[in-house]
């Protein structure tokens, strides 16, 4: 079996696939890749499922050594370079790498999650359904925990076949990040409100996977204070503790929490999220149920067609392969 | 919850929704709670990715591009209003704590609080019959509700950053059982050397919401063997119907 010999890699690098589901009632957070539009992007270049299992990056990447091999790669998210044996490959283009090659990530030049994809997906044993790092719960990733150097990371069942394959990410959207309100929204005052619906806020150095600290405007709470019994919380949700400061709760967040969540970031927007860096602004907008559906629509539509128009790397449209495209991406956005 | 005791519908963005059957620890509130998660798990709703089950609501995520929530919450409203809770037919565990000491630091602290020995605290801890009313926060953290009220202790003003695994604890007028090293602003009893929860071994959870759980003190000295045991993936708790 092929494999990738970790050289050097950033703290923040682990494996991660669509995440794990159905554990949340067990205190199981979900995990899984941040940014699952470029955890697509990244699979569809390598040749895989959408929530293939692949390396996400933190920041800064690393270096890997081709054993057995040879592997076909894609790097999708922050703008990170891509060398195989030094020579550059550009963003969103697959390469295949062969034994005794290294494969180079580089420190993001912006964003924040970088993935890299490999023909047939790292193939680690899965922990409850996933391969996706949680290590406050020791699962997933390489023995319950991050990458590091000397890992030997497995590949799995690969056949190299058809030429490289380039596409172009969808336009990204861009303003303010959208939200609905709820589900605590009448724990807060109107001016609580007004602050987090008319402020501008900054994304805090505590920033991680479990989820983004916020700093900005106070959000002040209402006469119920800032206590609620326990409850679940959604991918997005925005919690607001005593100091008024909110906490946007992303993959690794805690599954119950006990402060009020004033409102929740749509589905659409929480891949564009997760890719700003500390130090950030950003501003919310409410949007209905309607709007926020439509969103996600409009989002996965254009992964599809991104995706359709995969490219030869020379240029060429894929024919039967683009069909394959078409039909791997039908499934859920996050099932 | 309106008044009439139908639940409330909590929007959490597009893709979940709480489903709050009210705003206390309550068995009731609980068991309805538990029986409309096995009612929609029944159901087979397609999208319906997961539930988280609380004290008092059901947190649902599905997926917004395959479930059509209109319909979805209308389905649910349906199955809230014709539920068959189930209060009593719960498996209860029995688990073995050693209470004090390096076990539970906080246990002289909160008994003198309430102007009890320590041996009297231990005897009030152990002698009531506890209801998991959810497992969060960490994986396999069961909150149990049931304590004797003249015990009930505030959480401390700055919590730890680091409790043991196994800690068995009392905030407010809550118990719990900790699975892992987790920070925590409660107080700590004992220590049982029960795995809630141990990717090893099946099942990877023992307690499950709805279940009971009792308190069974024993001496420091059996620490060692039960813990090796637990170590080695035997229970260690018994289990019984309640």
């Amino acid at each position: 079996m092929s494999a990738l010999v970790v050289q050097h890699c950033g703290a923040g690098t682990s494996l991660q696939d669509g995440g794990r589901l159905g554990w949340q009632r067990f205190g199981i957070s979900p995990s899984g890749a941040m940014d699952r539009v470029s955890l697509a992007l990244a699979n569809a270049l390598a040749g895989n499922a959408r929530h293939a299992c692949a390396l996400e990056f933190t920041l800064i990447g690393g270096a890997f050594v081709v054993d057995g091999g040879p592997v076909r790669v894609a790097l999708a998210g922050a703008d990170c370079s891509l060398r195989i044996s030094g020579r550059a490959i550009p963003l969103l283009t697959s390469v295949t790498a062969w034994a005794g090659e290294t494969i180079e990530v580089g420190t993001a030049r912006s964003g924040l999650f970088a993935y890299l994809a490999i023909g047939g997906g790292f193939d680690t044993e899965p922990d409850l359904g996933s391969r996706s790092l949680q290590s406050r719960a020791g699962l997933g990733g390489i023995d319950g925990r991050a990458l590091r150097a000397g890992d030997r990371v497995p590949v799995g069942a690969f056949m190299l076949s058809g030429s490289e394959r380039m596409l172009s990410a969808p336009p990204p959207e861009s303003g303010p990040m959208r939200v609905m309100l709820g589900p605590q929204d009448d724990y807060f005052t109107s001016g609580g409100l007004d602050a987090l619906l008319g402020g501008t806020f900054a994304i805090t150095p505590e920033a991680d996977r479990m989820g983004f600290r916020l700093s900005g405007p106070r959000i002040e709470h209402g006469p119920k204070g800032y206590n609620i019994i326990s409850d679940g919380i959604a991918t997005g949700a925005i919690q607001v503790p005593g100091s008024g400061q909110p906490i946007i709760l992303l993959a690794d967040r805690q599954t119950t929490g006990g402060y009020p969540k004033i409102a929740t970031v749509i589905s659409a927007d929480l891949a564009r999220l997760s890719q700003l860096r500390p130090g950030s602004q950003l501003t919310f907008l409410m949007v209905s149920r309607e709007q926020a559906v439509e969103a996600a629509r409009r989002l996965e539509a254009k992964l599809v067609a991104a995706i359709a128009a995969m490219a030869h790397a020379d240029g060429n449209l894929l024919s039967s392969e683009r069909l394959l495209g078409l039909n791997m991406v039908s499934g859920v956005v996050r099932g | 919850m309106s008044s009439n005791g139908t639940p409330s519908f909590l929007p959490c963005g597009d893709a979940a929704v709480t489903i709050e059957f009210g705003d206390t620890i309550d068995p009731e509130i609980n068991a309805k709670v538990l029986a409309l998660d096995a009612a929609l798990l029944a159901a087979a709703v397609p999208g319906l990715i997961e539930t988280v089950a609380t004290y008092r609501s059901l947190n649902v995520q599905y997926d917004p591009l395959v479930l059509d929530y209109p319909a979805f919450e209308a389905q649910a409203r349906g199955l809230a209003a014709s539920l068959n809770p189930a209060i009593g037919n719960a498996r209860r565990w029995h688990i073995p704590v050693v209470y004090g000491g390096e076990f539970g630091i906080d246990l002289d602290d909160v008994a003198a609080r309430h102007g009890l020995t320590s041996k009297r605290l231990i005897d009030v801890h152990a002698s009531a019959i506890y209801r998991c009313y959810m497992i969060g926060f960490m994986p396999g953290v069961a909150y149990l509700g049931g304590m004797d009220q003249s015990i009930a202790t505030p959480r401390r003003e700055t919590p730890r950053l680091k409790t043991p695994a196994g800690t068995v604890a009392i905030g407010g007028i809550q118990a719990l059982v900790a699975s892992v090293e987790m920070p925590s602003g409660w107080h700590l009893l004992g220590r049982t050397p029960v795995r809630t929860y141990m990717p090893s071994r099946e099942p990877v959870f023992l307690i499950s919401a709805g279940d009971e759980v009792v308190f069974e003190p024993v001496d420091a000295s059996q620490w060692e063997a039960l813990d090796s045991a637990a170590a080695a993936g035997d229970k260690v708790a018994r289990e019984s119907r309640a």
